[in-house]
């Protein structure tokens, strides 16, 4: 059973309707020069043991740690109705609603996700989703490189490490200038961006909560980089938007960031989700698909995909990306988390996070040799300074049951002793106190 | 339906958090605060719950209807791959473990998966090795052609433009383009294959790589691929091939074989992981052995101890294209089903979507002109040219297959072929079903003699009729607002 | 479709209404009947330059997007901001209230180049065989 029907009888049926002998008939176009030289893959095996062959595999990784690492990738708590609805089959072996007729359900819903990521990040326009939050980070320096005819952009280095290789990766053929400016105090330095913004410039990227976890206000930035006549590119972290001030309200053009924390499971590295909101004039330099509210026949409201004439299947080698499917399934459970969540709810995970952050700060900062940084206010990420090589307290930690955090020296030269420590609202107080006491005991062996 | 905002009730909520078990402090400061906070739906979890699975049966999926939406090979999905992603020990694997100190111990069975995807990938497909990062088919593409780049580059040859057929997908010129390169078409001739004699013109020292779908997107497969491949090579170019069609060829002949030196595999399309509504796809790029060390970091490899590590130590590399390892979710589902069909089960996938394929076109070529040739492989192009005659556009007769429980075929691509229909019915379709789509096809054909109002009138059936389109265009509304 | 007497055409379907050293343009009767509902158009903006032959605007359908060329050479002088919030006015009135922009032409032999009413007609007709 490979989940064919066909049966003996039916194939001989349908061969016939066609005028062909045998089923290898129909591959004589392949010449016989051209087969396979080898095809050496495994005879099947049943349902049954392909699972039990993946258990084993699956206990093979560890999923007893506690975890303190974030890095733009957390580990929050989703709601059960999310993996219900989402695992309703009509959504998930569905495709692109190219019809809209009979994928109202899918296009209602992307509007609808549409809509609360122009809540979350205070701006007006959204699209259907991008792949993750380095992918929509690109799409956007792309966008304001188009909307300014510029090619010379300013990076903040307080920008995940991740996304700026990706965005370098991307763009090594195009000529772009790329400017890196350094963080002072944990924030973002002014001074050091003022000085490159220019009028070559295309825009400034910064990111909110940094990756030192530091809390910013880029309303200044966003004003010098206007008066340049370049865009204000922010990568945000959408649980911080129930408390932290919008990209909208700073005055940022264009907000990326990645939704894992939505309602999405870490599940190693992906499927995540990548969102991007501009601001109305931008709208047509979008990339991707966006869902649009009109009307039928008898006046009665729907939703189509619209403004496609920016897209590749229409546009092709002049299409703003070359985006065709996203990752539709996780922007569903992005907002199907969100509603869930609602309002009120929302500010209270944000508040959560915040708080146990702070308890974990000072609980941290009593630990004898630890020091936690505090020049810059923070979210519910925060930077250690260990008396020792963070790597190698990682490694001891992990032996202790806890994935402590992330080790800045990983990605950032000089701050081998410094670690990055995330503390969503499923890190218990008993949990923050002993992963304390057990940071004691591994800085003392 | 109303939107779940406008089932919004002041005070309502669908959840509860946990309470908060530490000393409250004080705040933020005010500067770095909202001031409004995000208008989020207040809804109980039923009002959710109902919401969303009343919207989900406004869908059609292949789960409900078949779906035989050309180039996208909607085949079943099966049950059992989501049961695997759903293990603890995949979905709750923080990405950043194996890049701590001993973490990559902790995580060895999610690299074995990754590994062994690689593997299987690359010998199904006749490649040297594969990387698992692209996170969609588009996606893949143009890590291809960001690893053709960085060949010429290390190369020292600054080539300038990729040939690409008319009848292609238009993922490939875009992905071409926002990599840095030109694009140059070439036409289809009357047979439906590349236009040889464009081609031989078009093919100089400037030429970076050829980009190709094989089978083509008319669905039919060329039998001088072997001599194409061979001029572009003469040419210093590359070849790079487009996966999207894979499912016509398994176990038949392999990119490798041919000559392809970069290929990306849609595995959502081909290895039966759910299309999401438009995602999570995953589409890994494979190379041939002059390319492996451009491919992205991190590579998996596997250490004489038989544990497995992330090398990142790869300095011709293009870098990152993905945070991670790509979407390991879809990847899981993708190797399981490679595991239950095993050799001969892929196999007998591409034997029996070839079958209905050939079988859809023979039927229904009497009533709608083929695109081109009397076979195909695993989808058929038809044109609704002749019903045009009657005013009748392939969207008429897609409207009309919805009213009748079908989701249609993909209409208007290739945008070469005038009203084109393209029908991939795939493997997991029984013969009934393929019977009763084509028995409604022929009834649009012959509605569209007697009476092509009922066709330009439908869909009725429906929660909306038909929708009109250019005023979405025209006054975007993109996002709700409360009133 | 019409195909009014006193203007210039272009293979590209574009019109160009000649007054002294300026002309007004825009898109044929027959270019907006084969692109249909016009649903946005991306034009030049005042004071730029453009080629005869090659772009100065974008004319986008529900389902395409077609590229507009320039008549004649010359400095965009001004353009017809009505049309960015009502492209319909394009298919009501492709030659009046339709029209694209007034450029300062740079070259006035350049109209050599382009057809008169009959050669365009016949132009046309020739296409659809």
């Amino acid at each position: 059973m490979n989940y064919i029907a066909h049966t003996e009888l039916e194939k001989k049926e349908m061969l016939k309707a066609i005028g062909a002998v045998s089923v290898e008939d129909l591959f004589r176009h392949i010449p016989d020069g051209l087969r396979p030289k080898s095809f050496n893959i495994p005879e099947g095996k049943s349902e049954f043991d392909v699972i039990e062959y993946l258990k084993l595999l699956s206990r093979k990784n560890a999923t007893n740690l506690t975890d303190f690492v974030g890095g733009g990738f957390y580990d929050h708590y989703i709601p059960a109705a999310v993996d219900a609805l989402a695992g309703r089959s009509e959504f998930y072996t569905a495709y692109t609603p190219y019809q809209p007729e009979c994928s109202q359900g899918w296009l209602q819903a992307i509007y609808e996700y549409q809509t609360v990521i122009c809540e979350l990040t205070g701006l007006d326009v959204s699209n259907a989703s991008l792949y993750d939050g380095g992918t929509a980070l690109y799409e956007a320096a792309m966008m304001a490189m188009r909307l300014t005819g510029r090619k010379k952009i300013i990076v903040d280095s307080g920008v995940s490490l991740i996304y700026r290789t990706m965005l370098y990766a991307y763009t090594s053929n195009l000529s772009i200038e790329f400017v890196e400016t350094p963080v002072v105090h944990g924030q973002s330095c002014r001074e050091d961006i003022y000085k490159h913004l220019d009028d070559k410039t295309a825009a400034v990227i910064v990111q909110n909560p940094n990756f030192f976890g530091a809390v910013d206000d880029f309303s200044d930035i966003a004003q010098r980089v206007h008066k340049c006549g370049a865009l204000a590119i922010a990568s945000v972290y959408p649980v911080s938007l129930g408390m932290l001030k919008s990209p909208g309200e700073m005055g940022i053009d264009i907000a990326t960031g990645e939704g894992q924390s939505l309602g999405i499971p870490l599940s190693f590295g992906g499927p995540y989700l990548g969102f991007i909101a501009v601001k109305k004039e931008h709208m047509r330099q979008l990339p991707g698909r966006i869902v649009g509210a009109t009307v039928d026949k008898d006046n009665k409201r729907g939703f189509v995909l619209t403004l496609q004439a920016r897209e590749q299947h229409i546009r092709r080698e002049r299409a703003t990306s070359n985006i065709c499917s996203n990752e539709a399934l996780c922007a569903l459970r992005a907002l199907i988390y969100t509603s869930l969540l609602g309002k009120a709810g929302f500010q209270e995970l944000a508040r959560l996070n915040y708080q146990k952050a702070e308890f974990a700060k000072a609980t941290l900062g009593n630990v004898s040799g630890v020091e936690v940084k505090r020049s810059a206010p923070t979210f519910n990420e925060f930077t250690v300074c260990l008396p020792k090589n963070a790597d190698e307290v990682v490694y001891r930690m992990i032996n202790k049951g806890f994935a402590c955090g992330f080790p800045l020296g990983r990605f950032y030269k000089g701050l081998d002793n410094y670690l990055l420590v995330a503390v969503t609202e499923k890190r218990t107080k008993e949990e923050i106190m002993q992963f304390a006491n057990s940071l004691e005991a591994a800085l003392c062996s | 339906m109303q939107l779940i905002f406008e089932k919004s009730r002041t005070g309502r909520s669908g959840f509860m958090l946990p309470e908060i078990d530490v000393p409250v402090v004080a705040g933020l400061p005010e500067k770095y605060c909202r001031k409004q906070a995000p208008s989020l739906p207040e809804v109980s979890e039923l009002d959710v719950v109902r919401h969303f699975t009343n919207l989900s049966r406004l869908n059609f999926s292949v789960d409900t209807n078949f779906y035989p939406l050309g180039s996208c090979t909607m085949k079943y999905n099966p049950k059992f791959t989501e049961k695997i992603c759903a293990l603890d020990g995949f979905s709750d694997l923080h990405p950043l473990l194996p890049q701590l100190l001993g973490g990559g111990m902790l995580a060895q069975g999610a690299l074995e998966v990754l590994y062994n995807t690689e593997r299987l990938l690359s010998e199904i497909t006749g490649m040297s090795a594969f990387t698992t990062q692209p996170l969609a088919g588009a996606h893949g593409e143009l890590t291809g052609v960001m690893l053709i780049a960085a060949y010429h580059k290390y190369n020292g040859e600054h080539r300038k433009h990729i040939i690409i057929p008319d009848s292609s997908h238009g993922t490939n010129p875009a992905s071409a383009a926002i990599a840095g390169y030109n694009v140059v078409v070439i036409p289809t001739d009357k047979d439906g294959f590349l236009d040889m004699q464009a081609y031989k013109q078009a093919l100089n020292q400037e030429t970076a790589a050829v980009m190709l779908t094989c089978p083509d997107t008319l669905g039919i497969f060329n039998p001088r691929i072997k001599e194409i491949a061979d001029l572009a090579h003469a040419a210093g170019a590359l070849m790079y091939y487009d996966g999207a069609n894979l499912n016509a060829i398994l176990g038949k002949c392999r990119p490798g074989d041919i000559g392809f030196d970069v290929i990306h595999l849609n595995l959502h399309k081909t290895f039966a992981t759910p299309h999401g509504g438009g995602g999570p796809g995953a589409g890994p790029v494979g190379v041939c052995e002059k390319l492996i060390d451009f491919l992205p970091i991190s590579r998996v490899i596997r250490r004489s101890d038989g544990t497995f590590a992330l090398d990142y130590h790869k300095h011709k590399s293009i870098g990152y294209i993905a945070p991670f390892y790509g979407n390991f979710g879809v990847i899981l589902k993708a190797y399981a089903y490679i595991l239950r069909l095993g050799k001969s089960g892929l196999i007998e996938a591409s034997e029996n979507a070839v079958l209905s394929a050939n079988y859809c076109l023979a039927r229904l070529r009497d009533y709608y002109a083929p695109a081109y040739g009397k076979s195909c492989m695993h989808e058929c192009v038809l044109s609704a040219a002749k019903q045009l005659e009657q005013g009748v556009h392939a969207l008429d007769i897609a409207k009309y297959l919805i009213d009748r429980g079908f989701h249609p075929p993909t209409i208007y691509f290739p945008m070469i072929v005038k009203e084109a229909m393209m029908i991939e019915p795939t493997e997991t379709e029984s013969k009934e079903t393929l019977d009763a789509f084509i028995e409604v096809m022929i009834e649009a054909a012959s509605l569209a003699k007697t009476n092509p109002e009922a066709l330009h009138s439908a869909p009725l059936s429906m929660s909306v009729k038909r929708l009109d389109e250019t005023k979405a265009a025209r006054e975007p509304n993109l996002r709700w607002k409360p009133k | 479709m019409t195909i009014p007497e006193n203007l210039l055409y272009t293979k590209d379907h574009e019109w160009a209404r000649l007054d002294g050293d300026k002309v007004t343009m825009g898109i044929t009767d027959f270019a907006q009947g084969s692109l249909g509902d016009i649903t946005f158009i991306d034009l030049p903006k005042p004071g730029a330059k453009v080629e005869q032959s090659k772009w100065c605007a974008t004319v986008e359908s529900v389902k395409a997007a077609s590229d507009v060329y320039a008549p004649f050479s010359g400095e965009v002088l001004k353009v017809n901001t009505q049309l960015t919030g009502h492209p319909e006015l394009v298919n009501k009135s492709a030659y009046d209230a339709g029209w694209f922009a007034v450029v300062k032409i740079s070259d006035l032999e350049e109209k050599n180049k382009l057809m008169n009413s009959t050669q365009y007609k016949e132009y046309i007709q020739g296409l659809s065989k």
